[in-house]
């Protein structure tokens, strides 16, 4: 019997706690399958958050390291520098990385540490239920902003690739969404290039990837789908930012 | 006439604020805190107030920093994984000798810990918790009603002696509902405050706020100051409860969630004809010596209950000073003390001191 | 008279906690003494929640309780975890449409009300914790009912006060049950 659907190895054999129909799951098997397909578990070694993915150091099969909100680029400094021949990422939300660990992830970029960063936005604090995050849309009302993000009291939603970008560290930043099976597949690309990257010595990569969080947007998972197409992608324009025509 | 509600701890801290004048708030959310800032989120825009969600605990420390040194009623608040974060701003704060509040919800560390509720953040907010020799005022309520008017009170003692109020309580009590009584009218104490930093518009000397000293004997000069103020508050500040102790074999001595629970020990131990007191600090810098004094001579020994390893045991043995003997009990990582657990060691100390 | 300590345990999503809060209003309406402590925690992801709650006549001294006089239970793993907590002579409702163990302990009085299959036939599962409170009530004594019905004007938002008939309606058919 041919067996024609399995998890990936690099998954520990657990149920996940997230909630239905959030993407982090999707986003975990698909750092899983990469880490199986270039056959890097056993160098590998992730950075959890502090998010809804505080635990997911339960998830991944590699060797794993939970680190302080936000402080995961400089925890991954610290792995990739005393051991330059492993693999290392983190995997962070909007909130962990774009606003409490701004510097970290500014700065690792800027050094372009060769490490790899998976960052899901989902427009939102997920974990501490539904404060807004630096990539919160503008409207969007949240815990925290009860009449809507006005940009003038509460400023613009950060593009993180973009600005990135504008730095001379990072070797490849792609920007991709999980909702379509067509749009899963391309995300998938994005992740393993950018451990091929990481492990060619390019220096620092990132995936950002667009996210759900159903419960605190209260959507459907459905209607979570349709925004994440409607209302983030006009914001968050999918694409490669830098590393377009890098081969690895 | 007053108003009646039920509400949560959270909720009463950031009400009280309001009341008390306060209409500038910045933080960062954690659980178990974040209905203050959901509270803020949503009144202070509308009475034309202030509200700002950080980046960070650091930023919304020293957004505080900024806005204190105007001169503004402004409160902040997180748990301590955030207020570790917070400590580099307080320091400066009391360096500067600014007037803020700023609550912390314990939850059980150390790191990430947990987010239950736990009282292992007494060290730091007591003995300092930053760099440099300061302290803060801690006010430790242990009930809704307290929560309201130790809030309202942080906001005067902060301005009557321009230092850093903490309001310490702990998941349950942030959680929790009960009634709280809200008075017409606030006494908000009105202080001078034209040291601020408010734009001298050619009428004044310029105004400084810092607390950078590069010559050491001003800076001890400046040091003396601080400790003067804390001496002043020491001997005026003090605040605690004394329940049941008249003629107590065994004084407990409690704070916050667990001086409720030792209150119902002390019920069912006097159900046991069992005598016990309690020494619940209401303000735990100044560490109420007073009370400790009071009733020194009255029990066999003492026995402080905490959720935590014993840190304000500490405080307790100094002031006491081998006089009597003191022992501790407690819980940690976010557990809380049973009745049980304190029974049996009231028992085992009955044993020891027949 | 001993205070009331009731303990209310299930499954977050099931009106636990707005059943604790409405108990605490009403008594709060009595001019009781009352306290309510929600568990906390990422309780949106399918965990379980509690409430502890107490109506005192007197000074409440904790509001966190080691045991209770009254139970309610609405899923079998917070019966397992809450049976012992219940003092001698005291009383466990359950929600016998979700709780299938048996209560073993037998020096305490047990109420058995398909709470859950009740309020579906009626069309609103929502209802299902108002069906036990009903039974709470009638036997604690803890609120009067009209106080009750005002603890739900009180509480819930101004959009939900046609459906309070209704919940009076349950109530009452709780406490006949
Ligand atoms: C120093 C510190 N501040 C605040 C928190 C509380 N906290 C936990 S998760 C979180 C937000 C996470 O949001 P995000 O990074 O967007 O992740 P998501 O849950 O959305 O996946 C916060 C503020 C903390 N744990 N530590
Ligand atoms: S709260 Fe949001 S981000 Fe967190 S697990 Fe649930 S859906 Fe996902
Ligand atoms: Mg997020």
């Amino acid at each position: 019997m041919a067996i024609v659907f399995k998890a990936p190895n690099a998954l520990c054999d657990v149920p996940l706690h997230y909630c239905p129909g959030c993407t982090h799951g999707i986003a975990h098997r698909l750092v899983a399958e990469a880490i199986d397909e270039l056959d890097i578990e056993g160098k590998t070694i992730g950075i959890s958050p502090v998010g809804c993915a505080y635990n997911n150091y339960l998830y991944f099969n590699c060797d794993m390291i939970q680190a302080a909100h936000g402080r995961a680029p400089a925890v991954a400094t610290g792995v990739k520098r005393s051991l330059p021949d492993n693999i290392v990422f983190t995997y962070q939300g909007d909130g962990d990385l774009a606003a409490i660990g701004t510097a970290e992830i500014i700065h690792a970029a800027a050094r372009s540490e060769n490490i790899t960063v998976i960052f899901i936005n989902n427009t939102i604090y997920g974990m501490t239920s539904g404060q807004m995050a630096p990539t919160t849309l503008l409207g969007q009302i949240t815990t925290t902003t009860p009449y809507g993000r006005d940009a003038k009291y509460n400023g613009f939603p950060i593009r993180v690739c973009e600005m990135l970008a504008t730095l001379e560290g990072p070797a490849y930043i792609e920007r991709v969404s999980l909702h379509d099976i067509k749009n899963i597949r391309k995300a998938k690309a994005a992740v393993k290039k950018a451990f091929k990257v990481q492990m060619a010595g390019k220096g620092f990569s990132l995936v950002e990837i667009l996210s759900t969080c159903p419960t605190n947007w209260g959507l459907s998972p459905v209607e979570a789908m349709k925004r994440v197409e409607n209302e983030m992608i006009p914001h968050y324009p999918l694409g490669v930012f830098v590393g377009a025509d890098l081969e690895v | 006439m007053g108003q009646k509600l039920l509400m949560k701890g959270n909720e009463v801290i950031a009400e009280a604020a309001i009341r008390a004048g306060c209409r500038h708030y910045f933080g960062y959310p954690i659980t178990p805190q974040t209905e203050i800032m959901h509270y803020m989120a949503k009144k202070l825009p509308k009475i034309g107030g202030v509200f700002v969600q950080a980046e960070s605990e650091v930023a919304a420390i020293n957004m505080v920093y900024g806005a204190a040194s105007t001169g503004k009623r402004v409160l902040t608040s997180s748990s301590s994984p955030g207020i570790s974060l917070k400590q580099e701003g307080i320091s400066y704060i009391a360096g500067a000798q600014l007037p803020a509040v700023v609550v912390n919800i314990m939850r059980g560390g150390p790191g990430l810990g947990g987010i239950q509720p736990s009282q292992s953040d007494y060290f730091q907010a007591t003995k300092g918790g930053g760099h440099g020799d300061y302290h803060m005022v801690v006010l430790a309520p242990a009930s809704i009603q307290e929560m309201y008017e130790l809030t309202v009170d942080a906001f005067n003692i902060s301005d009557r002696y321009r230092i850093m109020t903490m309001i310490l309580g702990d998941g349950v009590l942030g959680q929790m509902m009960e009634v709280v009584n809200f008075r017409d009218e606030e006494i908000i104490e009105h202080y001078d405050k034209s040291w601020a930093t408010t734009g001298h518009g050619n009428k004044r000397e310029h105004n400084m706020i810092t607390s950078i000293h590069l010559d050491p004997a001003v800076l001890e000069q400046w040091n003396i100051g601080l400790q003067n103020k804390y001496k002043l508050i020491s001997e005026k500040e003090q605040r605690y409860e004394l329940y049941n102790c008249e003629d107590a074999e065994i004084i407990l001595v409690a704070y916050g969630t667990v001086s409720r629970i030792c209150k119902g020990v002390i019920k069912e131990a006097a159900e046991q004809g069992i005598r016990l007191g309690l020494i619940r600090p209401i303000t735990l810098f100044p560490f109420p010596v007073d009370a400790i004094e009071k009733v020194i001579d009255i029990p066999k020994a003492f026995l402080t209950v905490e959720m935590s390893s014993g840190q304000m045991v500490d405080d307790v043995r100094l002031t006491i000073n081998g006089r009597k003997p003191v022992y501790f009990t407690g819980r940690m990582g976010g557990m809380i003390p049973t009745v049980n657990n304190i029974m049996t060691k009231v028992m085992e100390i009955k044993e020891k001191h027949r | 008279m001993f205070p009331n300590e009731i303990i209310i345990a299930g499954f977050g999503g099931q009106g636990i906690l707005s059943a604790g809060r409405l108990l605490a209003y009403a008594g709060m309406l009595e001019d009781k003494q009352v306290s309510f402590l929600p568990s906390y925690g990422p309780e949106m992801r399918g965990g379980t929640a509690n409430c502890m709650v107490v109506i005192s006549e007197r000074e409440i001294a904790s509001p966190v309780l080691n045991s209770c006089n009254a139970l309610i239970v609405m899923n079998n793993p917070s019966l397992e975890k809450f049976e012992s907590w219940v003092k001698p002579n005291g009383i466990i409702i359950t929600d016998s449409s979700l709780v299938h163990k048996k209560v073993k302990r037998t020096d305490i009085k047990v109420f058995e009300i398909p709470a859950t299959h009740l309020a579906s036939e009626r069309g609103n599962k929502t209802y299902s914790n108002i069906y036990l409170l009903g039974k709470l009530i009638k036997e604690t004594g803890c609120v009067k009912p009209e106080n009750f019905e005002k603890a739900l004007y009180g509480i819930l938002p101004e959009k939900r006060h046609s459906m309070i008939p209704e919940e009076m309606e349950v109530l009452k058919a709780g406490m006949e049950y």
